[in-house]
């Protein structure tokens, strides 16, 4: 039965690897991005999930920090800072602009730095 | 790291309904004994090894009596298992898995509940409705996963013994030993006696039945969050002899005589499982399982003049893959699953022995917004050998409409060979003679059980006097296309089998109102409203030995826990069952008549439980302390050999009171 498993293995690894050129198919960042509560933590990773390419966005309420799976091939990291920050909530290097920040929900207005 | 080991020990253990379940781990620390996630898209609730506690004695069969989801029914004078049922439908009807795969099947149907001792348990998932097709197409009104105690999380020793009144003893011991950083390995014993004959309700026959079970569990976990690779493997070996009947039987001198009428019902089973599962290390939400089960089910009966051996033979196996589509908002799980069963099935030396196998491949598909809505949709197409070709569709929907509150519907159709012997074994123990109409079909002459199940389900979390309080309300129907009818109203002298023809259904209605009345005192009710309808040749009758409206209360209470973890727990339960409908004994004469309907009546158990510290505790409790006895419990009970003899319309307990004590020791 372990040579059925491994088959099916190599099937999906060789599948997976095949496409493959230099950019990362599933390339992890862990970025840290401003928001307050679990409303903010829908609006996140609905923003970050907007972006074609993002495979999983998980952003942690008590430390800030968004944990994302991305196809480097459909889209860069800046791609999904951008639709964050468009969204008004500030990441580290690209800010939300001013309109955006202020249509944020109550909860959500964390504190600019 | 400690997180990976946790995500990839999930993965294997969960994955059915991977994704959902996630959402739920993360309260693992409430102290809920039963919990319920507004996040989960089907209506499942988790019951944890706290929740087990509550009821002390002794097996999954007898750990649902707090649960208001399930109903249990009173074990028979015979066999003195308990039967359960959801959404009014007999186990035969629900889906049992152990560790997600299939456990309580075929031969085991009637006893195998008591196969698995509580202790072994570390929480139960039950989960009403349709259900998911991973597992197969068996399920019609529920399924009821119950995952054991992981060797990784284990403790090095457990000790639990227990002692009651109607002279049952039980033993229980675990070992634990963490053989690497990668490997655990657990080994379970389990003994339990009853050697004491009792006749409380003075008919002549025991109330309990003698009996002896030896079960043993060897389990191994491999888990190497590295390479991702986690692996179970399991041996198990159970032996369990129960003998009943007239306290003057001796299976020596009047084994299949008229000199007494007796019975013995002995059963040996061996169980190997193993898992194997990898997780992708760049793809945390991508990973693969194989499961591989055999078992060998050896049951050797008779009741009094009537003999009934069953021996089954399975395999399963199921290749399951759980990845995403575009991303973690769009899942899906997929596979392959192959089963074999071999029965070797004489009934009264007729042999009615048979081979089912089947192969089929799944597909199911989780949507979540990661907000308000979710979906599952499921389907699976699969060859039997007797069932033929067929689709299994299943849908299950969440939306959170506001604030705190879920709605939840589902829809699913379920196809099942009847093992009618074996389920409805329990009529061998009557003078019924028994009599299949059927010829054409291809199981026992009979066709396959069809049904669709449809639900509804709406809950409401709230604060009521500042204290939590939860309101739900669950509508569930489930409609037969065929059933493979079991007819007791015929006449009291038979039982009938055969194709439904015309109409069977059952509703369900469930209310249930949850608060903390104030810190530490929690009450739970529930109302239940069963219409649970089938066309008998002889006429349209409710299920018989199904209560119509039941009621369901629980109140527990702790204490503060004190320093080295001392603390008092108590509980108490309550059930009230409404009039039940009985088998026609209008064929009887009138002394071995019963009414058309049984009376109503109410069933109180209790318990109180007391922690000297956090390594070793001592429990007392009664059940059925009003002391309420169905009178009558045997027909005929003067003249077991003759013509009105059944001991199989149980509606009451039959056993009065009972009283149990035991303890716990860990080693930590």
């Amino acid at each position: 039965m372990k040579n059925v498993v491994l088959g099916m293995l190599l099937l999906i690894v060789t599948f997976s690897t095949q496409a493959q050129e230099k950019k990362n198919k599933n390339a992890k960042y862990t970025i840290e991005v401003n928001g307050n509560c679990e409303q903010c933590q829908r609006r996140i990773q609905k923003a970050a999930y907007s972006v074609i390419g993002v495979k999983s966005a998980i952003w942690n309420v008590e430390t800030h920090q968004l944990s994302l799976i991305l196809n480097e091939e459909k889209s860069s990291l800046l791609d999904v800072k951008n639709a964050i920050a468009k969204a008004g909530h500030d990441v580290n290097d690209v800010k939300a602009t001013k309109e955006a920040y202020e249509k944020l929900p109550n909860c959500c207005l964390y504190e600019r730095k | 790291m400690k997180k990976i080991t946790l995500f990839l020990m999930l993965v294997i253990s969960s994955i059915t309904y991977s994704q959902v379940k996630l959402d739920t781990v993360k309260i693992v620390n409430t102290k809920k004994g039963i919990r319920k996630s507004i996040k989960t898209i089907a209506n499942t609730s988790i019951v944890s090894s706290k929740e087990l506690l509550k009821a002390a004695c002794c097996n999954l069969a007898e750990s649902f009596e707090t649960n208001p989801s399930i109903d249990v029914n009173f074990s028979d004078a015979l066999t003195g298992t308990k039967q359960i049922k959801m959404l009014g439908l007999t186990s035969p009807y629900l889906m049992i898995t152990e560790e997600n795969i299939p456990s309580i099947r075929g031969a085991s149907q009637a006893y195998g509940l008591s196969f698995t001792p509580g202790t072994w348990v570390e929480s139960i998932q039950i989960t009403k409705g349709a259900g998911s097709v991973v597992n197969g197409y068996e399920s019609i009104s529920g399924q009821i996963n119950t995952e054991l105690i992981k060797p990784m999380k284990d403790v090095p020793f457990f000790l639990n013994l227990y002692g009651a009144s109607d002279s049952r003893f039980e033993l229980n011991t675990h070992f634990n030993n963490k053989v690497s950083n990668h490997w655990a390995t657990s080994l379970y014993l389990h003994g339990n006696e009853r050697s004491v004959k009792n006749d409380m309700n003075h008919d002549g026959f025991l109330d309990n039945p003698l009996g002896k079970q030896v079960n043993m569990v060897n389990r191994w976990q491999y888990s190497n969050p590295e390479t991702g690779w986690v692996s179970f493997i399991n041996f198990k070996y159970m032996q369990d002899d129960k003998q009943t009947g007239q306290l003057d039987f001796d299976k020596n001198r009047d084994k299949l005589t008229t000199n007494y009428w007796g019975s013995e019902i002995n059963t040996n089973r061996f169980d190997f499982t193993s898992k194997v599962g990898y997780l992708f290390k760049d793809m945390p939400y991508q990973s693969i399982g194989f499961q591989n089960a055999y078992s060998n089910h050896n049951q050797d009966s008779y009741f009094g003049l009537n003999q009934y051996t069953i021996k089954q033979q399975s395999y399963y196996s199921n290749l399951i893959f759980n990845s995403i589509i575009n991303n973690t908002m769009h899942k899906f799980v997929t596979g392959l699953n192959f089963t074999y069963d071999k029965y070797a099935e004489f009934v009264n030396l007729e042999d009615v022995s048979r081979i089912d196998n089947s192969v089929g491949g799944f597909f199911e598909y989780t949507y979540d917004n990661n907000d308000k809505f979710s979906l599952i949709l499921g389907g699976r197409v699969d060859y039997h050998n007797r069932l033929g070709v067929f689709a299994t569709p299943r849908i299950h929907v969440r939306y959170n409409p506001w604030e705190k509150a879920v709605l939840r519907f589902s829809a699913g159709r379920g196809k099942r060979a009847a093992n009618i012997y074996a389920e409805n074994q329990n009529l061998f123990a009557s003078s019924r003679t028994f009599s299949v109409l059927d010829t054409n079909g291809k199981i026992y002459g009979l066709n396959p059980e069809i049904a669709w199940n449809y639900g509804f389900s709406f809950t409401q979390n709230f604060l009521m006097f500042g204290k939590a309080a939860d309101i739900t309300l669950d509508v569930y129907r489930t409609d037969f296309q065929n059933q493979a009818i079991v007819d007791l109203f015929q006449s009291a002298q038979e039982v009938l089998f055969y194709n439904l023809k015309g109409k069977s259904y059952a509703n369900s209605f469930q209310l249930d109102f949850n608060y903390e009345i104030i810190k530490h005192l929690n009450l739970r009710t529930a109302y239940k409203y069963y219409d649970i309808s089938t066309d008998y040749l002889s006429g349209t009758y409710q299920r018989p030995l199904q209560a119509k409206h039941r009621f369901f209360g629980n109140l527990e209470y702790e204490t503060h826990i004190k320093s080295k973890g001392k603390q008092w727990k108590f509980d108490y339960t309550l059930n009230w069952l409404g009039k039940q409908q009985l088998p026609n004994t209008s064929s009887n004469p009138i002394v071995d008549r019963l009414p058309e309907f049984s009376p109503s009546f109410a069933v109180m158990n209790m318990q109180i439980t007391k922690t000297f510290s956090s390594v070793f505790e001592l429990y007392i409790g009664g059940e059925n302390i009003g002391n309420y006895r169905q009178d009558k419990a045997i027909l005929g009970a003067n003249n077991p050999f003759g013509p009105t003899f059944d001991t199989s319309i149980i509606y009451a307990p039959v056993f009065g009171q009972m009283y149990y004590a035991g303890l716990r020791y860990k080693l930590k």
